[in-house]
């Protein structure tokens, strides 16, 4: 079993909380989900109590409704759909530093007692008490919780597809294929802790890829391009339409020019942006707190050490205002924060789930985190990038001789112990004597995150995150994520190419 | 099993309704699965987790508009709001006329029982089993030696049901069970920790190896990587291990199928029949094979399953077009995706090729990477080791491989005799002459 990690792609953090949540602290849980889950405070409370009827440290129900929709075109033709619903209770038992986890798509009090009676088992004991009753806590916003894609007119989602497309074909007569693939999805979730804490969220995602083929004197190239966020359906403003449908046919025609360089050792700009998938793989797994109290972590014996120079600071935030990576709270109920995880160039905080945070004596980074209903919870990355530097774009291009420039990504890996990890370039450039040249193509990139982390010898100011919908994978589970960075210069690290 | 009899019941009620809402062509498929999952860790159950699922998969036709639906809210109320929602989305599409049912005529003559999908037994499994086969690898891996840091082990298994009702006559089931063992193990060394593991899949579980030996197998497998360095830039000999060339064969499916052929995205379109490949290179697609697993009775489209010859000494035989891209593409179906890719293995042990090698590479694992279908352009990271007149001589990581598929599969010149079983994709072992790495 493949267990490494890995990604694909498939701003000013303000938020409002909403007045009804600021009223009243610890407002009675009053069934407020009853209508969607119809689960009473007293059922949950005797699902918990099964669930720690063996002795487990600590219990949590996590209920959810997805539903999705998405559309898609080809050969012009808004032509499929898929929807989807998914409902689902998990029951989670914790005892030290050990799961037990079952679930259960029946809402009926037999099922949920039958999964909590399950997930006890990883304790063997007399039992914990559960809570007399349960509270709701407010949570604050980094989306709104009123974004209801399912209730929209098909319609239009389908003439956003269809506009979109019509754009990509009458800006390029090259453009022999175009798929589009517009997908929406909200979740409502509801955690209910053996602390007696309740928490609710709401959380909706939306994105829309191209993928076109292009075709010049017999020869084919594919690109493409990809928006993600938590917005509602305003977030395809014609603005950012407009600049799916410009950057997909830039980076396809761009590849009519490209090569595969000549491989080796070089030093490597990264663009402004995406290139935060470094970050991701070359220090954004190896930080989760889960890998580093097994000791398996190539990051287990470096904290409160410099790993950097002293501009680099790399964070994982929840708390960016509609970003892909966003979260209102975590999926074990932690309320979600900024985590700095390189301060000055001294490696800081890993991202903690509750189980490390213990297993620590530090509190939770609201970084627990689960694909669904069906999976327990592991520390996982948000939106994480790296911020602003000292130095200009500009400089830092000029300050190489013979090296490349990288502009977007498709996926990236990394070996947690070793700390060994890839990314995959698909557009860039060649970088002599200072000045971009010729465009490169489809190169991997293969590094130590480490040795690499301190081989970032230049930062920019220029920090952008990326607006494209990336998703993260571990232990087989798939989180929505965003990663950012300023252009930065890596001195020296193996890229892929010709011998 | 949570599936039973009462299934095609429920799939004949969802089918009526259908019916009722004016839907004439339907496509049903309710898939239902369990899963066990035991984890350990130092000589401790590191997670237990136990699921049972199964959700209604609905493909509808209607006045030559197509849409997928699934659910897993089967209380009746909610799939009939659920139902009536699909239809009144999917009547919101753009006409497709290629969008139909399959031809009946495809689904006759599939085969039977004896592909054994199924272990008997499953059931019968006992949680005290799998721990005991958990710990057993874990403290054969932790028993390697003092530069184990962490040793983890576990076990999975599932069995999965996928009933299939069409509204032009396709009615059957297909149940399979499957068993995975796994250990990981982490080295000491410097600041670095080092990694491998060694796992295991099988359609029955008495066919998986000893406990002790994959634990062992994992830890002298990352023992190995301690010391690992890059080398220069170059062309070199490639030796890839059976279980790490499973990759190189997902790169060519990416470009062998029906979709990929008609979005003219496939580096191998106008390829059929042509010598696309090394002479040594046959594949076979084959879902007959009794305990494959990546055998079936039938496809997604309910096609009868049957043996297919994908290359032949280096000719492109066959794409995977599948019903719809069929009839767009205008040829006739085959399936609509592999079933066991069997990959003919040579007559040389491993060993054998390795001592080939004057100064060259062993694979032993595939890192990140990614593969252009269009272009055939691929770049992968890898790990493995030197190869110096036919001796390992230090572990490497840190380098890339990269070439174009469609001179790649040309520069093939030895297969092995170990042909990876734990997986659809069978394939021996790969020797490459002249492949591209880059490193320091």
């Amino acid at each position: 079993m493949d267990r490494r990690d890995f990604l694909k792609v498939s701003v000013s953090a303000t938020a409002a909380m909403a007045a009804a949540e600021l009223m009243g602290m610890r407002a009675a849980y009053a069934g407020t989900m009853s209508s969607r889950f119809g689960l009473s405070d007293e059922l949950l409370r005797k699902t918990l109590e099964a669930a720690l009827s063996r002795g487990g440290d600590y219990a949590d129900v996590y209920c959810q409704y997805k539903t999705f929709t998405n559309v898609s075109l080809e050969d012009d033709k808004v032509d499929r759909a898929r929807t989807g619903v998914e409902l689902g209770v998990g029951v989670r038992v914790t005892k030290g530093d050990s799961t037990g986890y079952a679930y259960s798509e029946s809402l009926d009090e037999k099922a949920l007692i039958k999964a909590a009676k399950i997930a006890s088992e990883i304790a063997n004991g007399s039992p914990t008490l559960a809570p007399k009753s349960l509270a709701l806590e407010p949570v604050r916003r980094f989306y709104r919780d009123d974004t209801k894609y399912a209730d929209l007119d098909v319609a239009k989602k389908i003439a956003l597809v269809q506009s979109t497309n019509a754009q990509i074909k009458a800006k390029d007569a090259n453009i022999t294929k175009i798929s589009l693939s517009y997908t929406d999805e909200e979740s409502e979730i509801l955690i209910v802790s053996s602390d007696g804490i309740v928490r609710r969220d709401f959380q909706p995602q939306t994105s829309l890829y191209s993928s076109v083929v292009a075709e010049k004197n017999g020869r084919r190239e594919t690109g493409g391009y990809a928006l993600a966020s938590r917005e509602g359906f305003g977030f395809y403003t014609q603005e950012r339409v407009g600049r799916l449908v410009d950057e997909t046919l830039r980076r396809t025609n761009l590849m009519f020019d490209a090569t595969q360089l000549k491989g080796g050792e070089m030093p490597v700009v990264l663009g402004a942006g995406a290139s935060g998938i470094l970050l991701h793989e070359a220090i954004g797994h190896g930080m989760e707190a889960d890998f580093n109290r097994k000791n398996a972590s190539t990051y287990a014996s470096r904290l409160n050490k410099p790993i950097a120079k002293p501009f680099v600071n790399v964070v994982d935030d929840g708390t960016i205002e509609n970003a892909r990576g966003a979260l209102n709270v975590d999926d074990e109920g932690t309320p979600t924060e900024r985590t700095l995880l390189v301060e000055d160039g001294v490696l800081r905080t890993y991202m903690h789930d509750r189980i490390s945070a213990k297993h620590y004596g530090v509190k939770p980074t609201g970084s627990g985190r689960r694909e669904s209903f069906r999976y327990p919870v592991l520390p996982r990355m948000r939106a994480t990038y790296m911020l602003n530097g000292p130095h200009k774009r500009e400089e830092i291009v000029k300050s190489v001789k013979h090296g490349i420039f990288c502009e977007s990504f498709s996926n990236g890996q990394v070996n947690i112990g070793s700390g060994d990890f890839t990314f995959f370039v698909k557009t860039g450039y060649l970088i002599e004597n200072g000045k971009l040249g010729q465009p490169i193509k489809d190169v991997n990139i293969i590094g130590n995150g480490p040795d690499v982390l301190a081989k970032i010898t230049m930062v920019a100011d220029d920090l952008v995150i990326d607006e494209g919908g990336w998703t993260c994978g571990k232990d087989g589970q798939g989180v929505p994520v965003s990663q950012g960075m300023p252009t930065a210069l890596v001195s020296a690290i193996t890229v892929g190419g010709k011998a | 099993m949570s599936v039973d009899k009462n299934d095609y019941a429920q799939a004949e009620r969802a089918l009526a309704l259908l019916k009722k809402l004016g839907v004439k062509d339907t496509a049903l498929v309710m898939h239902s699965e369990e899963s066990t999952t035991c984890d350990v860790r130092e000589g401790k159950v590191e997670a237990l987790q136990q699921s049972a699922s199964a959700s209604l998969n609905v493909g509808i036709y209607i006045d030559g508009r197509y849409a997928a639906h699934s659910t897993n809210d089967l209380r009746p109320a909610e799939l009939e709001a659920f139902l009536k929602r699909a239809v009144a989305l999917t009547k919101q599409l753009q006409e497709d006329s290629f969008r139909t049912l399959p031809d009946p005529k495809l689904y006759a003559n599939r085969p039977g029982n004896e592909l054994q999908l199924a272990d008997a037994a499953y059931h019968t499994r006992q949680m005290s089993e799998r721990k005991a086969s958990a710990f057993a690898m874990e403290a054969a891996a932790r028993a390697a030696g003092k530069n184990v840091v962490v040793a983890s082990a576990g076990t999975t298994d599932e069995i999965l049901d996928t009933l299939r009702l069409t509204s032009n006559g396709f009615r059957d089931r297909q149940t399979t069970t499957s068993f995975h063992s796994y250990a990981n193990v982490t080295m000491a060394d410097g600041d670095k920790r080092p990694e491998d593991s060694a796992y295991a899949s099988a359609r029955v579980a008495g066919v998986l190896p000893a406990p002790d030996a994959l634990g062992r197998e994992a830890a002298a497998r990352a023992q190995a990587r301690i010391g690992a360095k890059k080398i220069k830039s170059g062309a070199y000999p490639v030796l890839v291990e059976a279980r790490a060339a499973q990759t190189l064969f997902r790169h060519l499916l990416s470009a062998l199928n029906g979709r990929a052929l008609q979005q003219k995205r496939s580096f191998l379109d106008g390829k059929l029949e042509t010598q696309a490949f090394s002479k040594m290179l046959t594949i076979t697609d084959d879902p007959l094979l009794a305990h494959g697993l990546g055998s079936r009775r039938f496809d997604q489209d309910g096609i009868s399953a049957k043996k297919t010859a994908v290359v032949d000494q280096g000719t492109l035989k066959s794409f995977y077009i599948d019903w719809y891209y069929g009839k767009k593409l205008g040829i006739a179906p085959t399936t609509g995706g592999p079933s066991n890719l069997v990959v003919e293995p040579g007559t040389e042990a491993f060993t054998t090729l390795e001592k080939k090698i004057d100064k060259g590479i062993i694979v032993t694992s595939f890192i990140g990477g990614n593969s252009n279908s269009l272009t055939g352009d691929f770049s992968l990271g890898l790990v493995g080791f030197y190869v110096e007149k036919g001796e390992r001589k230090h572990p490497v990581s840190e380098l890339n491989l990269s070439g174009n598929h469609t001179q790649f599969w040309k520069q093939l010149a030895a297969l092995g005799n170990d042909p990876w079983m734990s997986s659809s994709i069978r394939t021996p072992s790969l020797l490459f002459e002249g492949a591209a790495v880059s490193g320091a």
